[in-house]
C-alpha cells in the first residue's frame, strides 16, 4: 500500500448555483513534491479551503496517515502539521524576521518573550534547508523572494510537515524562482510533503513529481510528471490543444501614434526620480514592448501616461496632439485605450454589474445616456455584445456583480471593454497576469488581432515568455529609463536577462 | 420551499428582516430597563411607548391629529437620513449633517421670523445654508484631504454657537421665554401651506413638509439608481481609484456630493420649524436629529424608501417616551430606547451574516437528509 501522508477522497463542496468541486481525490505521497494544476476558476483554491477547514464539504473524506481526521477550522489544519505560504504573505513589514516566525507561537516563561532558543532553532532551519534568512533583518528591507523564505521558515518553526504552496512563483524573478525550486526540492528530500499550487507548466515539469489536474470542479487525473509533457497537461487542464508560441506575422508598422519626449517622473519615496528622460515612439501595427523586473519605474511611467500619477516633466503626443496635461477623460475619448495593471484597484469597481462596468469610460456618451438618465436596456444589450464576442463567462450574465467572477473573466471584461473602445493607442499593461494558459493564449491573440487591425499597441510586463512572444520591439526599463531596445527576433533570454538587471545599456540618445 | 430559500437570500430581504431584528431586540433591551428601574409598571411603561398616540383609538379625529403630528415630527429625522445616505453612498461619512441642519435651522427662523420672507424663499435659503456648510468640508476634503468627519464635527459645533447668537436676538426670539417667536403669528405667509389638514383631524402644523419628504426620498432613489450622476457617485464611494481612472471627476464630485447632502439636511430643518409646531430654544448642544439620521440611515438599510420607515420608527418610539407614567419613570427612557436601537444598527450587519448564516446551515442539513425526511420539513416549513 502507498504511503500517502494526506488523503483528500471524493471532496464534494457546492455553493449556490456552482459546484466548486464535484467528487475530487487528492493523494499527497510522504516526501513529494505534488502540483496542483488547473484554471482560474477550476476549484484549487476551494479544495485547498476545505483541507484547511475554512469550508465544509458536503462529501468525502479527509484522512492524515491512512486515518479520517474532521478539520473544522485552520486550527484543526495547523495541528495536522499542515501550513501554507499564501500567494499575498501574510507579514508585518516593521518586524524583524524572527518576530514574524515567531508571531502567533511567541516562546515565554511566565509571560516574557525568551527569543534566545527560537532564534537557535530559525538558524538552524535556515541553514539546514540552506535558505540564507537573516533572522534579525526587518521584512521591509529584504526582497521578495527573501519574504518568501521566511513564510516558509514560518512552517517549518511549526514543525510542519505538509507543506501547501499557493502559486508561489508569481511575484519572483527567474532568478529567485530558481532558487525557490532548490529549495522545494531540498524540503521533500527532508521528508516534507508539498503540495504545489501552480498553472505554470515550466515550473511543475521542472520541480514535481506528480500532478493532478483540476478543470472546471472535476478531477480530471492525476499523472507521473516523468512520463508527461507539457502539451498533455496542458490539454487536460484546459481540455483542449493550446498554442505556446504566439501565430503572428512580421509587423507593418504605419504612422506614429505615441511619441514620448523626455518624459521625467518624481519619486514618492525619495528624491531620485522613479522614471528619468524615457523617450520612445509607438507607430500603427506594432507591438512595443517595455520589459524589466518588477519596479524599476515601468508603473509609473504608465501612471504618467495615462494621467493616474502626476508628470514631473516631458512631453507625450498621441497622434500629432499634444496630451501631456490633459485629463483622463480627455484621453480616454481621444484615442487611448488601457488595460490596468490592477484590475481591482484600477479596472473595475468590483461591487458594480458586468454591464456598469462595460461603460465605466462611456456611461455619458448618448448611446447610454439620456438627457442625465442611464439607458439601461443599452447597458444590458452592450454588455452582452461584449461578454459573447470576447467570451466573457458569468453566472448571472450582464447582471453579475463583478466580484463574484473569476479573476480571468474579469480580465477579459477589461480586454473586451478597452479593446471595443474607440482607440488607436492600446496601453496593456501585465494583460495576462495570473491568468491560466487557456486566457493567456486567448488574451495574446486578441491582441495580435489589434496589431492587425492597425492599432498602436504598448505592452508592458514582467513576462519574458509574453515580452519575447508577442512583442515586435522590446525596451528594456532599469531604475527609470529605458536602457536598451532589442529585436525579439536576434535577442536572446541571456542577453534581456543583462538589460533588464542593469548589467548592460546602449548608450542612446535617441531611441526611435 | 426553495423559492422561500432564495426568498430569504435575497439581500433586500436580508437588510429588512436584520433592519426589524435589531429594533425588536432594542425595545426588548428597552423593556429590561424598565424592569431594573421600576419593576412594578415596566409592562404598562413598555405597553405606553409601543401603544403611544393609539391609545386615543376611540376618537378618530384626535388620533388622526396625533397621527399627524408625529408625521410632521418625523419629517426632519427621516430628511436627515437621506443626508447620510447620499454621502455615504459615495463613500462619504457626513456627520456635519447635524451642523448642516442646525445652519438650516438659522435660514429658516431668521427669514421668517426676522425677515418675514414667505415659506418658500425661507426654505431655499435654509437649503443654501446647509449646502454652505456642506460645501466648506467638501471643499477640505476634495482639495486639501481633510477629513470630512472631523471638519463636519468642528463645524456642527461652529454651527451651534452661531444659532444661539443670531436668532437669540429680541428680533427673532421671545426673550422671556427663551424660545422662537411663534411663526404663525409673526409671519403667517413663512408658514409652509397645509396639507389634507381636513383628513388628519384638523390638524394646524400638517403641511406639504410630509410629501415633499417622500418625494426627496424617490428623488434620491431614482438619482442613485437611474442617472449617470448617481452612477458616478455610487462608483467613486465603492472605488475611488477605478473612477479615477474611468476619468471621473472625483473632486467636484465629492464637493457636489457634500453640497447636496448639507441642502437636505438644511431642508430638514425647515420643514420642521416652518410649520411652526417647535420652536428654536437657545441650547448648549448641537441639535441630535442630524446625529439620528446616521442611524437612521443605517436602520433603513441605506435605502431611501427604507430610510423613511426607519425614521417613523425611531421619531414613533422617542414620542412614545411622552406617554411614560412621570411618577414611575423619566420621560428620557424613551430616548434610552432609542440609543439601544441605534447602537444596535451597527449590528445590522451582523444580523444579516447571521440570518445567511442560518440559511446555509438549513440548506446543509437538507442536503444530507434523507429524500424522506427532507419532504416532511418541507411540509414543516
Amino acid at each position: 500500500m502507498e504511503d500517502y501522508v494526506i488523503e483528500m477522497l471524493h471532496i464534494t463542496k457546492e455553493f449556490p448555483g456552482i459546484i466548486a468541486n464535484d467528487d475530487i481525490t487528492l493523494q499527497l505521497k510522504r516526501g513529494e513534491i505534488h502540483a496542483l494544476l488547473g484554471e482560474n476558476g477550476a476549484g484549487k483554491s476551494t479544495l485547498m479551503s476545505v483541507l484547511f477547514g475554512l469550508y465544509t464539504p458536503e462529501k468525502g473524506v479527509i484522512k492524515k496517515d491512512g486515518k479520517e481526521v474532521k478539520i473544522n477550522n485552520p486550527n484543526d489544519a495547523t495541528a495536522l502539521g499542515i501550513g501554507m505560504v499564501h500567494q499575498h504573505f501574510m507579514l508585518v513589514d516593521i518586524f524583524s524576521v524572527l518576530d514574524n516566525i515567531i508571531l502567533g507561537a511567541e516562546p515565554n516563561k511566565l509571560g516574557f518573550l525568551t527569543k534566545a532558543d527560537a532564534r537557535k532553532k530559525v538558524i538552524e532551519l535556515s541553514d539546514k534547508y540552506n535558505l540564507k534568512v537573516d533572522p534579525d533583518a526587518k521584512i521591509e528591507d529584504i526582497t521578495v523572494g527573501m519574504q518568501q523564505r521566511v513564510e516558509i521558515l514560518k512552517m517549518l518553526y511549526r514543525d510542519n510537515d505538509i507543506l501547501i504552496f499557493d502559486e508561489p512563483t508569481a511575484v519572483l524573478t527567474p532568478q529567485e524562482i530558481d532558487e525557490l525550486m532548490k529549495i522545494m526540492k531540498g524540503l521533500a528530500a527532508e521528508g516534507k510533503s508539498i503540495l504545489f499550487i501552480s498553472h505554470k507548466l515550466n515550473e511543475i515539469m521542472e520541480v514535481a513529481d506528480r500532478c493532478s489536474i483540476l478543470r472546471k470542479g472535476k478531477y480530471i487525473g492525476t499523472v507521473d510528471v516523468a512520463n508527461t509533457t507539457k502539451e498533455e497537461l496542458s490539454s487536460m487542464m484546459v481540455g483542449r490543444n493550446v498554442k505556446f508560441a504566439v501565430d503572428k506575422t512580421d509587423a507593418k508598422p504605419g504612422q506614429e501614434v505615441l511619441k514620448v519626449s523626455n518624459v521625467c517622473v518624481k519619486s514618492k519615496l525619495n528624491s531620485k526620480d522613479s522614471v528619468h528622460n524615457v523617450s520612445f515612439n509607438v507607430r500603427a501595427g506594432e507591438i512595443v514592448c517595455i520589459a524589466g523586473i518588477d519596479g524599476n519605474g515601468q508603473t509609473e511611467f504608465v501612471g504618467a501616461l495615462t494621467g493616474l500619477d502626476h508628470i514631473e516633466s516631458g512631453k507625450i503626443e498621441l497622434c500629432g496632439q499634444d496630451i501631456t496635461q490633459k485629463s483622463i477623460r480627455y484621453k480616454n475619448t481621444h484615442g487611448m485605450s488601457h488595460i490596468p495593471e490592477d484590475r481591482h484597484k484600477h479596472g473595475l469597481v468590483l461591487d458594480y454589474t458586468l454591464e456598469e462596468n462595460m461603460i465605466l469610460q462611456r456611461y455619458f456618451e448618448p448611446e447610454f445616456n439620456n438627457k442625465g438618465l442611464l439607458r439601461k436596456n443599452e447597458m444590458h444589450k452592450y454588455s452582452d455584445k461584449l461578454a459573447e464576442a470576447f467570451d466573457v463567462r458569468s453566472g448571472q450574465g450582464a447582471t453579475t456583480i463583478v466580484r463574484s467572477m473569476s479573476g480571468g473573466n474579469q480580465q477579459k471584461a477589461i480586454v473586451a471593454r478597452e479593446m471595443d473602445r474607440k482607440h488607436d493607442l492600446l496601453i496593456a499593461v501585465q494583460p495576462t497576469r495570473g491568468l491560466d494558459v487557456g486566457a493567456i493564449e486567448y488574451i495574446h491573440e486578441e491582441i495580435v488581432k489589434e496589431r492587425d487591425a492597425g492599432k498602436a499597441i504598448l505592452l508592458v510586463s514582467l513576462e519574458l515568455d509574453e515580452v519575447m512572444n508577442l512583442s515586435d520591439r522590446i525596451l528594456v526599463m532599469y531604475e527609470g529609463e529605458i536602457v536598451g531596445e532589442v529585436d525579439p527576433k536576434t535577442t536572446t533570454l541571456q542577453e534581456l536577462g543583462l538589460y533588464m538587471s542593469g548589467a548592460k545599456r546602449d548608450d542612446r540618445k535617441e531611441a526611435m | 420551499m426553495r423559492e422561500k430559500v432564495s426568498f430569504f437570500k435575497r439581500p433586500a430581504v436580508q437588510t429588512i428582516l436584520a433592519s426589524v431584528l435589531c429594533a425588536v431586540i432594542g425595545i426588548l433591551l428597552g423593556y429590561v430597563i424598565l424592569l431594573i428601574m421600576n419593576a412594578e409598571h415596566a409592562g404598562e411603561g413598555i405597553a405606553a411607548i409601543l401603544i403611544n398616540f393609539f391609545k386615543f383609538n376611540n376618537n378618530s379625529k384626535v388620533l388622526m391629529k396625533y397621527f399627524g403630528s408625529f408625521l410632521v415630527k418625523s419629517v426632519p429625522t427621516i430628511l436627515c437620513g437621506e443626508a447620510i445616505l447620499f454621502a455615504y453612498k459615495a463613500g462619504l461619512f457626513n456627520i456635519g449633517c447635524a451642523g448642516q441642519y442646525t445652519v438650516g435651522i438659522i435660514a429658516s427662523i431668521y427669514c421668517s421670523v426676522g425677515l418675514g420672507w414667505n415659506w418658500f424663499l425661507c426654505v431655499i435659503a435654509a437649503m443654501v445654508a446647509g449646502g454652505i456648510w456642506g460645501l466648506i468640508p467638501g471643499i477640505l476634503k476634495a482639495y486639501r484631504n481633510v477629513n470630512e468627519v472631523i471638519a463636519g464635527i468642528m463645524l456642527n459645533w461652529i454651527a451651534l454657537y452661531v444659532c444661539n447668537i443670531v436668532l437669540g436676538t429680541e428680533l427673532c426670539m421671545d426673550t422671556t421665554k427663551s424660545e422662537t417667536h411663534d411663526i404663525a403669528k409673526v409671519n403667517p405667509a413663512g408658514i409652509l401651506p397645509p396639507f389634507m389638514k381636513d383628513f388628519f383631524g384638523g390638524n394646524d402644523y400638517i403641511t406639504i413638509a410630509v410629501p415633499i419628504t417622500v418625494i426627496i426620498a424617490i428623488l434620491i432613489l431614482v438619482v442613485l439608481n437611474k442617472t449617470t450622476f448617481g452612477y458616478e457617485l455610487k462608483a467613486t464611494g465603492h472605488n475611488k481609484d477605478a473612477a479615477k481612472y474611468a476619468g471621473m471627476n472625483a473632486k467636484r464630485n465629492i464637493v457636489l456630493t457634500l453640497v447636496i447632502s448639507g441642502a437636505i439636511a438644511g431642508l430638514a430643518a425647515a420643514l420642521l420649524y416652518l410649520t411652526g409646531i417647535e420652536h428654536y430654544k437657545i441650547s448648549g448642544s448641537v441639535p441630535g436629529t442630524g446625529f439620528d439620521g446616521i442611524a437612521v440611515a443605517f436602520l433603513g438599510g441605506l435605502h431611501p424608501i427604507g430610510t423613511i420607515f426607519a425614521g417613523m420608527l425611531v421619531k414613533y418610539i422617542t414620542l412614545g417616551g411622552s406617554y411614560l407614567n412621570t411618577n414611575y419613570y423619566n420621560p428620557q427612557v424613551a430616548d434610552l430606547v432609542i440609543a439601544i436601537i441605534i447602537y444596535l444598527c451597527g449590528f445590522v450587519l451582523f444580523f444579516k451574516t447571521f440570518i445567511n448564516k442560518r440559511g446555509k446551515s438549513k440548506v446543509k442539513v437538507n442536503a444530507n437528509a434523507e429524500p424522506s425526511q427532507k419532504t416532511a420539513e418541507e411540509k414543516e416549513v
